[in-house]
């Protein structure tokens, strides 16, 4: 019988001080009991509103039953069947405004752990020997251009129906966001690197090092390379700047390069890794998005003494993941909320020693909803800092679409592609992910992903037939 | 993986390198550059693409043994495998044809003319190649470069090879004779300083520059906004929108305070690779 408990089993975690210094991931999981209790506070709905707040209808209260029944590999069927990358998706999802935002105990009490279960599931799932071999039926090759999540998820759905895969990849490992974004001690590189694995024994061939565009044109996929059908999950990855004075003064950087130095290029570990990283006393981020959190938690764990974000509207219109968030602020990150910064000011050396700010205030909704942030007046200040970090935002990378002719793409640079199938304006070339929608979420790129590898696998029949 | 199929010491701290790289050689275009990593944990850097052989599928890369990376990269022996090569990056020197080019080398930027020269001799246009070199010994593939330009001219600070002076003072010389010798476009590859320099001396006369900035990168393509230049008083990546932008538009001032970052932790980085190199062959 599910027994009614009012609040979510809280994840563990590590000490706030201890974390806040090193890369070890923060959540320490569920063990057997945290589970098997909030497995129980699953009310199994008639009408599991749940599902459909989840991207990809993972059958959320069947895998949960398995879970409180002990039947951990049925658990595990359940869940990837629906959602393929599952140990990922379970600590990175933003579950407060998709799975767990429509649970029906969220009206009265606190939703079910429903991210928290997940992880479980999978984690459990790589202490068991992969179940994965290759099983190539099909003659018709499958190129994928990018190894995020989008093009991982397709290359394996692919896998699965037998196709022989491969993916180019622009740099030298795998893994897209996941490998040079999100830091490790938000998503250890282990589980990342578990599910490459998985697709490398069901025979998918992984390229690093090949930039589709310059090194191998999509047209050449087709023509010299003997591909049949090509699926585009290349990202946004290209970081925007604010253009305020003071921007290419040393210290100021993107999110992006700041992470790619500590995550991609092992900046974290200064004694294995030439890549240099400099963090100072005083950092200073820009955005409140989880890429944001990601650079002022790291920046904290490479010594900053006083870590902050600026944002210029208030915390409700923060688009990062609570946990994050709340993780930040225990780890002593501080807020400056509707603070906007102006100009970054420099010492003669050219390094930056400062950031002007204006105070904001929330006036009338603008065109995405959200309160305008005004200007008060007469309320500029300086914060002392010697990194400013920017994370205000990334389009999609004009790489490939600047080589490529006859490929749509939309006023914001994203691919132009069926929503349901992904096929792009090229025939027999499919996208999906952040290419398309522009930054989004990792659910979202999978899900793309696996909808494109059905459509390929439906658009090589027909013309089979 | 690349194998390295030929090298050779060109000065006591530049050497030459024959890669195996068919696909890269097969798009390569000059002014292009590759991103290479030689360890594991070790630094992604950009290196141009000197030259290239699209029968063979070897590239050619000429390294200057300046910081850690390279220096572990000008270790290495032919036989070796590069960890990683990826490339070609950026965009090629686009010039119209049937002009007279003149491509302006120092140090390693010398070895950026090969391809240049090549090219755009075989298309048809008059090529110059200037070289320049503190002293004789540091001048480096003159004779490689010699056939394949309509006129060879080299300089040494000190007189011991070729025009005495600076590559610059020839090149005001050549834009003053005015044809057949003056160049309708100028192409000046090395470093920052030589440069700029390129860029005062025809900015006067008006002739059209182009110059290969090289910043720090990381990733090589355009996701980490750590190349930016600013040209015409906007940022641009270097490893997407150049690496060559006109010489006339582009602020230097910026550009080598940009380079000066990280030279601390470079400084660490030499010990570093060196205390490691002295463990590895103890
Ligand atoms: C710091 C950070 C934190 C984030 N945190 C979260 C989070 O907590 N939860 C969440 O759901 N989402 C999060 N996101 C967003 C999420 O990571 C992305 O939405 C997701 O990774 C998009 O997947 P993708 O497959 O479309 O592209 P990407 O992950 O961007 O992968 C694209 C890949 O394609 C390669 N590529 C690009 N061009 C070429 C080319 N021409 N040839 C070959 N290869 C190419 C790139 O190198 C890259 O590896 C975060 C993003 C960032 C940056
Ligand atoms: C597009 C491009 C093409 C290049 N082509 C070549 C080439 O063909 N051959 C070659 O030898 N080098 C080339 N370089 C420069 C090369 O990338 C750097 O020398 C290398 O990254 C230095 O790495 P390191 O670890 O050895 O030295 P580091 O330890 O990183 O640096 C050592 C010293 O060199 C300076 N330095 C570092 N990077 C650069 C740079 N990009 N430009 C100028 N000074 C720098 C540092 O300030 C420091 O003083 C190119 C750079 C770019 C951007
Ligand atoms: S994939 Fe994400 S949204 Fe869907 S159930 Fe899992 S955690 Fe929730
Ligand atoms: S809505 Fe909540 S309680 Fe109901 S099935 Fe879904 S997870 Fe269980
Ligand atoms: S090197 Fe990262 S954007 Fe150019």
């Amino acid at each position: 019988m599910p027994v009614k408990r009012a609040d979510k089993t809280p994840m563990p975690v590590r000490e706030a001080q201890a974390r806040a210094r090193d890369f070890i991931e923060v959540n320490e999981g569920y063990t057997q009991r945290h589970a098997s209790f909030e497995a129980e506070r699953c009310l199994r709905c008639q009408d599991p509103v749940c599902v459909g707040g989840c991207p990809v209808n993972v059958p959320i209260p069947d895998f949960i039953h398995a879970v409180a029944m002990g039947d951990m590999a049925g658990a595990a069927r359940i869940l990837r069947s629906a959602n393929p990358l599952p140990a990922i998706c379970g600590r990175v999802c933003p579950q407060e405004s998709q799975c767990e935002a429509e649970c029906s105990m969220t009206a009265r009490f606190t939703p079910v752990a429903i991210g928290h279960l997940e992880r479980f599931v999978a984690d459990w799932e790589r202490t068991q020997p992969p179940a994965a071999k290759a099983e190539i039926t099909r003659k018709e090759r499958i190129a994928i251009i990018g190894a995020g999540p989008s093009g991982l998820v397709c290359a394996g759905a692919l896998a699965r129906l037998g196709y022989p895969v491969t993916i180019y990849e622009a740099l030298h490992a795998a893994g897209g966001v996941l490998r040079y974004g999100i830091p490790e001690f938000r998503l250890p590189k282990e589980v990342l690197d578990w599910e490459i694995g998985l697709l490398k024994a069901m025979g998918v061939e992984i390229v690093c090092n090949v930039i589709i565009g310059k090194t191998l044109t999509l047209d050449e996929l087709f023509g010299k390379m003997g591909f049949s059908a090509v699926f585009i999950g290349t990202g946004a990855g290209l970081p925007q700047f604010l253009g305020i004075p003071g921007e290419n003064l040393n210290g100021v950087m993107s999110a992006n390069e700041f992470l790619t130095r500590v995550n991609l290029m092992g900046g974290y570990d200064p004694e294995k890794a030439d890549t240099p990283v400099h963090v100072g006393k005083r950092v200073a981020v820009i955005g409140a998005g989880n890429t944001a959190m990601d650079a002022v938690r790291t920046s904290m764990r490479m010594g900053a003494e006083k870590a902050m974000v600026v944002y210029r509207r208030s915390d409700r219109e923060m688009s990062a993941r609570v946990e994050e968030y709340h993780h930040a602020m225990e780890e002593g990150v501080e807020f400056h909320w509707l603070t906007n910064p102006l100009e970054v000011q420099g010492n003669a050396e050219g390094w930056a020693t400062g950031l002007k700010c204006q105070k904001m205030k929330l006036g009338e909704p603008d065109a995405s909803g959200r309160a305008r942030p005004v200007p008060i007046p007469d309320s500029e200040f300086v914060l002392p800092v010697d990194n400013v970090i920017l994370a205000i935002g990334t389009t999609p990378n004009p790489l490939l679409t600047r080589t490529t002719s006859g490929l749509l793409t939309n006023k914001k640079g994203c691919l132009v592609a069926d929503e349901k199938t992904g096929l792009t304006s090229k025939a027999l070339v499919f996208a999906g992910g952040d290419a398309v929608t522009g930054a989004a979420t990792v659910i979202l790129a999978a899900g793309a992903g696996k909808r494109a590898a059905q459509a390929i696998h439906e658009a090589l029949e027909a013309r089979g037939a | 993986m690349a194998r390295i199929i030929e090298t050779r010491q060109l000065t006591a701290v530049t050497k030459y390198f024959r890669i195996d790289a068919p696909l890269i050689a097969a798009s390569a275009r000059p002014g292009q550059f590759v991103m290479l990593r030689v360890r594991e944990g070790g630094e992604r850097i950009p290196i141009t693409i000197a030259d290239y052989d699209r029968e063979l599928g070897t590239i050619t890369i000429v390294v200057q043994a300046v910081g850690a990376t390279t220096q572990r990269v000008c270790a290495l022996k032919t036989g070796d495998e590069i960890l990683d090569v990826a490339g070609p990056m950026g965009g090629h020197i686009d010039i119209a044809p049937g002009g007279h080019v003149c491509g302006v080398g120092g140090g390693f930027g010398s070895a950026a003319l090969l391809c240049l020269m090549r090219e755009f001799t075989a298309r048809g246009d008059t090529t110059t190649a200037i070289l320049g070199a503190r002293n004789k010994d540091l001048l480096i593939l003159a004779d490689e470069l010699r056939p394949l330009c309509t006129h060879l001219e080299i300089c040494t600070d000190d007189g011991s090879a070729g025009f005495k002076g600076f590559v610059t003072q020839r090149l005001a010389q050549l834009i003053e004779a005015g044809p057949p010798r003056r160049p309708d476009s100028v192409v000046a590859i090395g470093p920052m300083a030589m440069m700029r320099a390129v860029a005062e001396t025809t900015r006067g006369p008006k002739v059209k520059t182009l110059v290969s900035m090289d910043p720090l990168m990381v990733d090589g393509t355009g996701m980490c906004g750590g190349c930016r230049v600013t040209v015409g008083g906007k940022a641009q990546f270097a490893c997407v929108d150049g690496p060559c932008f006109d010489a006339h538009e582009v602020d230097f001032d910026v550009a080598m305070r940009r380079n000066k970052a990280y030279v601390q932790e470079e400084k660490r980085a030499v010990d570093r690779a060196a205390c490691m190199d002295r463990r590895e062959t103890a």
